[in-house]
């Protein structure tokens, strides 16, 4: 158990850590050189200017008018976003593993919160699962794929909260999220999972289109 | 306009070289009739023009001798040719036809437009409607065959030939099948191609023989030159006008392959690289060399001799390139960042212009000059530098024969002037 | 059957009637083998699309909030077919799942829901967190059933017309002039100098506009002749094709014909040495010259500047050179044409010119950016009578943004939402009409001959 605890939290760890990355920054350089080799015309309309405008609305609760039309779910994809990305990155024992690893350390969240950010996270995969199910335009458009990346995203959330609480049987739970989380790190760059950067771009083009070229807003 | 920049020295040795200054007043023509329009100058500068209304429905022509003899109902076009004659399409009690110097044609037509020209300008020839059938009228002498539409009419260098795009077969809206199988082929001298195609644009006439070439489309995405009805055997994704090549007589086109642009011959790739846009390619006049207007890369402007494109680009746009007679030489507008200027083998002007028209060499190559407007007037450049006054309308200036004086022509508070001046007499 | 009237719930009509016929459609289904399918599937999407398309298919996480900013999915009581994501389901999804072995029966559908159940307005784009661009997404269906000749008839003959004519409406050379001549000579009733001045050398506008003017509202060209002459502008026409500067081709994904027009169309205007192109209240052909005909042929923004009608009008009011003798005191509303307005910022100069015109003017909602599209535009009112219903189904949402405004005249600076206004006024019994800034800027406006 433990041999197999130190295998995931130092190779496999460092393996997904660099795959993650490495496939992530692979992914944009690739993406930037077909755009330089077969689109360069987007190249020249990409403004800093416009994209970052567009993108600070986007990225500010309630500035756009679609998030206003959804008030829920743009509470809940905020919080549930801040917390997927805070949680896993300021948690304690995840900082006390990187200074092992890498012998670097930072401040981290004090654990009661992040208790309550994973719930939150787990709780916001709840809400997109339920509304991928009742909700006919989403329901539409899902298929098992969708569900498949919902249990990829919260799985090591649940099972970390399971081993945060020490319920029984946790040192699997342990295993199983770490085992989980590294499972989602590593598909992230290979999945949908990449809007978490792809997004950023398409928005920032979207953004320098509409605000460089056709003078609109488009929020 | 008709090219007249682009005289050749054997017309322009007959000129007046040496009168430096000649003055027509214009006043009175505006007193004298209830509007002029169209203010024309020959190529020579000798003569002046307008169209003039004088009565309701009614107008005529004004030229520095006076008035024609004739009024017609409706008068457009007017235009000098290079020999001098003055045309203009002419309506007389509803039909249309072509008057040259006062003289309308005897054949009468619904309509007249689209006027094409010689080199020399002694040939003329116009597109003609009559019927709802459509045709060309060469010197007064309509094609025997009509057709159901016309476009891109073309007349060859010596006057000898016109050719155009023509529909053979009648076509209703929404005959989708019917159009893609071919409704459209080129005719010369009125008698069409022996093969119909889904679209024929840009008819190119050989510089000497009888023989035409165009692009021509067949199907909805398969694009190709045919040369006297006769397909290249090769298509591609889109092509431009053909040019031939006056040497050898072989035909050039620009092609798109995948989505780079290349110059073809015979259906061939002549020019080993390809471009964003290819276009506007025209042969040096000792045939040796071709220059194309090119995008080497997006929104990146330039020219390319022979292939090879210059170092500098432009942001909007170059046009109207023009080799020198030395065919060392090669001029072309450009426009970039707002400003246009003129590029002589890649080498930009300091001075730069709200307009400018196509530039002119001198005879010994050494000189470029253009016609421009210039801080809220028309004037011209030579080699960059600007002439100093403005004036209301200006034309193309021209070389004298031995390239040392220039003819200035313009328009100025109600005077044309024809003015010779010394090539040195332009600020430095 | 009645016609529906505002604010239904569900269709009036009967949603299982018989499946539209479009012999475009028939006739190039009946030429498709599977293997045809496939090669040109993969051709569009490997060599024509490339980061772009890619980014696009891998960041939409299916989460269907582009749904609302669709006036088919809200009109359609939000049947999530009509989502933008939901189209891109049916087509490109669907394409990708099975690697281009796609049946013709489905490249027939693809070709119907890509033309007609979606007018490229891109108002989904503001409406997608990542901003993806579904119009584009669109236009590449569009661009895959051109390849296959599966295109509805009436667009498909429009851009034949093109093709041929290098106007919409299949508007011969002869027809062209003498129609501006005939339009000068009635003009020259109210002010007897006027002129439509042809082929002026170094003019400083080129008026632009579509084939229908000359076809059916020559008016409108009058009434641009009268604005001209009071405004003093010095403007020209030309007397050879490059006139027209409509577009279809750009939205059967004919990209060769459309890079063709365009070239046409600039160099029309280089060739008269214009400054600028002034182009009549049209929203397509705005994006034709502005946005996409350019960026075919390798400009990165026209090479002559484009001045929408709109612009026009505003600087000209804007500078005091159109007096208004009294502004016009029927109830206005405005309906902003996605094209000109999400396609080119020129909303709020519209109010300008609506406010300096219109006594009463009010606004509808939503509206600038996020106004609803005509339902017409994209190529949709162009694929003809067979989907005019689907078309009137798919905006009820307008129907009753106009209804709410209480407004009796609908001013639309764009021919397609023009004519899709009217459609959409007649089916849901509004009652209201149509106008085009220059129909009330001419009626208004101090003119020469009154003086």
């Amino acid at each position: 158990m433990h041999d197999l605890y130190s295998f995931l939290t130092g190779p496999i760890a460092a393996f997904s850590l660099i795959v993650f990355f490495g496939g992530m920054l692979f992914k944009i350089l690739n993406m930037v050189y077909t755009v330089y080799r077969k689109e360069r015309f987007i190249l020249s309309y990409i403004s800093l200017r416009y994209g970052l405008r567009s993108l600070v609305h986007w990225l500010t609760p309630f500035a756009t008018e679609n998030m206003r039309q959804h008030p829920a779910m743009t509470a809940v994809t905020f919080l549930f976003h801040i917390c997927l990305l805070l949680v896993p990155v300021f948690l304690l024992s995840h900082i006390v593993l990187m200074e092992e690893l890498l012998d670097i350390r930072w401040l981290a969240l004090p654990d009661s919160a992040a208790d309550g950010m994973t719930a939150m996270v787990v709780g916001g995969c709840i809400f997109f699962l339920a509304r991928r199910i009742i909700s006919p335009e989403v329901r539409y458009l899902t298929s098992a794929s969708d569900y498949f990346l919902l249990a990829l995203v919260v799985l090591p959330f649940l099972s970390g909260f399971y081993a945060f609480h020490q319920w029984p049987g946790y040192p699997y739970a342990v295993i199983f999220h770490i085992l989980s989380g590294e499972i989602l790190l590593i598909a992230i760059p290979f999945t949908r999972l990449s809007h978490m950067i792809v997004g950023l771009l398409t928005r920032v083009y979207t953004g320098s289109e509409f605000g460089k070229v056709r003078q609109a807003k488009d929020w | 306009m008709l090219p007249i920049g682009g005289c050749q020295m054997n017309q322009t040795k007959n000129w007046d070289w040496n009168t430096a200054e000649k003055i027509v007043s214009l006043k009175e023509w505006g007193d004298e009739a209830n509007w002029v329009e169209d203010f024309q100058i020959s190529g020579d500068g000798e003569q002046v023009a307008a169209i003039v209304n004088i009565g309701p429905e009614e107008f005529s022509v004004r030229t520095g001798n006076g008035q024609w003899d004739t009024s017609f109902d409706k008068i457009w076009n007017l235009r000098f040719l290079l020999d001098g004659r003055l045309a203009a399409f002419v309506s007389i009690d509803g039909e249309w036809t072509v008057a040259v110097d006062d003289n309308p044609w005897e054949n009468r037509f619904e309509y007249v437009w689209n006027l094409v020209s010689s080199q020399d300008g002694a040939h003329i020839a116009a597109a003609f409607q009559a019927d709802r059938k459509y045709g060309m009228v060469q010197d007064d002498a309509p094609w025997e065959q009509t057709y159901y539409n016309i476009s891109e009419m073309a007349m060859s260098p010596d006057g000898s030939h016109t050719a155009a795009s023509v529909q053979t077969v009648s076509l209703n809206e929404g005959e989708i099948g019917k159009f893609a199988a071919g409704v459209f082929t080129a005719a010369l001298n009125g008698k069409a191609w022996n093969r119909n195609f889904t679209n024929v644009w840009k008819v190119a006439f050989h510089p000497s023989r009888e023989s035409i070439a165009a692009e021509i489309r067949l199907g909805r995405s398969d694009y190709t030159i045919a040369v006297d009805g006769i397909p290249w055997n090769r298509n591609y994704n889109a092509v431009w006008e053909p040019c031939y090549d006056p040497a050898t007589g072989a035909v050039t086109a620009p092609v798109r392959i995948g989505s780079a642009w290349y110059l073809a011959e015979n259906g061939d790739i002549l020019w080993d690289r390809g471009f964003v846009q290819l276009w506007h390619h025209l042969f040096s006049p000792d045939s040796r060399k071709i220059a194309a207007v090119v995008a080497t890369d997006f929104g990146k402007w330039t020219i390319a001799v022979d292939g090879k494109p210059w170092r500098v680009n432009f942001d909007e746009l170059v046009m109207d390139p023009v080799f020198s007679p030395d065919s060392q030489k090669l001029a072309a507008i450009v426009k970039n960042r707002g400003q246009w200027s003129i590029a002589v083998d890649g080498k930009v002007w300091d001075s730069h212009f709200d307009m400018t028209w196509k530039p002119v060499f001198s005879p010994d190559s050494q000189f470029a000059a253009v016609a421009v407007e210039s801080e809220g007037g028309y004037t011209f450049a030579l080699n960059g530098r600007i002439w100093n006054d403005r004036y209301q309308a200006v034309r193309d200036p021209v070389f004298s024969p031995s390239g040392d004086k220039m003819l200035l022509r313009y328009i100025h508070d109600g005077r044309y002037f024809r003015k010779v001046i010394s090539t040195g007499d332009f600020p430095s | 059957m009645t016609e529906p009237v505002v604010k239904t719930d569900g269709h009036p009509e009967n949603p299982q009637e018989s499946p539209i016929k479009d012999e475009g459609l028939e006739a190039g289904v009946a030429n498709l083998s599977g293997d045809r399918i496939e090669k040109v599937i993969h051709q569009i999407l490997k060599d024509e699309t490339a980061a772009r398309f890619k980014a696009y298919i891998e960041t939409c996480v299916h989460c269907g909030l582009c749904s609302n900013a669709c006036h088919f999915y809200l009109s359609n009581d939000k049947n999530p077919a009509f989502s933008p994501a939901g189209k891109v389901k049916q087509t490109i999804w669907e394409m990708m799942k099975r690697k281009g072995r796609v049946a013709p029966d489905s490249i027939r559908r693809m070709s119907e829901i890509a033309h007609t159940e979606c007018n490229l307005c891109k108002r989904c784009s503001m409406y997608c967190p990542f901003g993806i661009d579904i119009a584009y997404m669109m236009l590449v269906v569009r661009r895959i059933c051109h390849k296959l000749e599966v295109t509805p008839l009436y667009i498909q003959d429009t851009v034949n017309s093109h093709s041929a004519t290098m106007n919409q409406m299949w508007v011969k050379e002869d027809e062209w002039v003498d129609t501006l001549q005939w339009q000068e000579e009635d003009a020259r009733e109210e002010i007897p100098d006027i002129r439509i001045p042809l082929e002026k050398e170094g003019a400083e506008i080129m008026y632009s506009v579509i084939a229908p003017e000359p076809k059916f509202q020559a008016e409108l060209i009058y009434q641009a002749a009268i604005l001209m002459k009071t405004a003093g502008v010095d403007w020209t026409m030309p007397a050879t094709p490059g006139w027209d500067n409509s577009d279809m081709a750009m939205y059967t994904g004919d990209n060769e014909i459309m890079g063709r027009l365009k070239r046409k169309h600039f160099e029309t205007a280089m060739r008269l040495r214009v400054k600028k192109i002034v182009m009549g209240e049209c929203g397509h052909a705005f994006r034709s010259v502005y946005d996409m005909g350019n960026r075919w042929l390798g400009w990165r923004m026209p090479p002559v500047r484009i001045v929408h009608a709109i612009e026009f009008y505003y600087d000209l009011l804007k500078a005091g050179k159109i007096k208004i003798k009294k502004k016009y005191q029927e109830p206005v509303t405005l309906h902003d044409p996605c094209n000109v307005s999400r396609g080119g910022g020129l909303h709020e100069k519209a109010r300008y010119v609506v406010n300096a015109i219109c006594e009463n003017f009010t606004e509808m909602h939503p509206n600038r950016e996020h106004n609803y599209c005509c339902a017409a535009g994209g190529g949709v009112i162009n694929c003809g009578p067979p989907y005019k219903l689907n078309r009137m189904r798919g905006n009820r949402v307008k129907a009753d943004q106009i209804a709410d405004t209480k407004a009796k005249i609908v001013i639309a600076p764009c021919h397609n939402c023009h004519s899709g206004l009217e459609d959409i006024s007649r089916h849901y019994k509004l009652d209201v009409e149509i106008k085009f800034l220059i129909n009330i800027l001419y009626e208004v406006m101090e003119k020469p001959s009154q003086e």
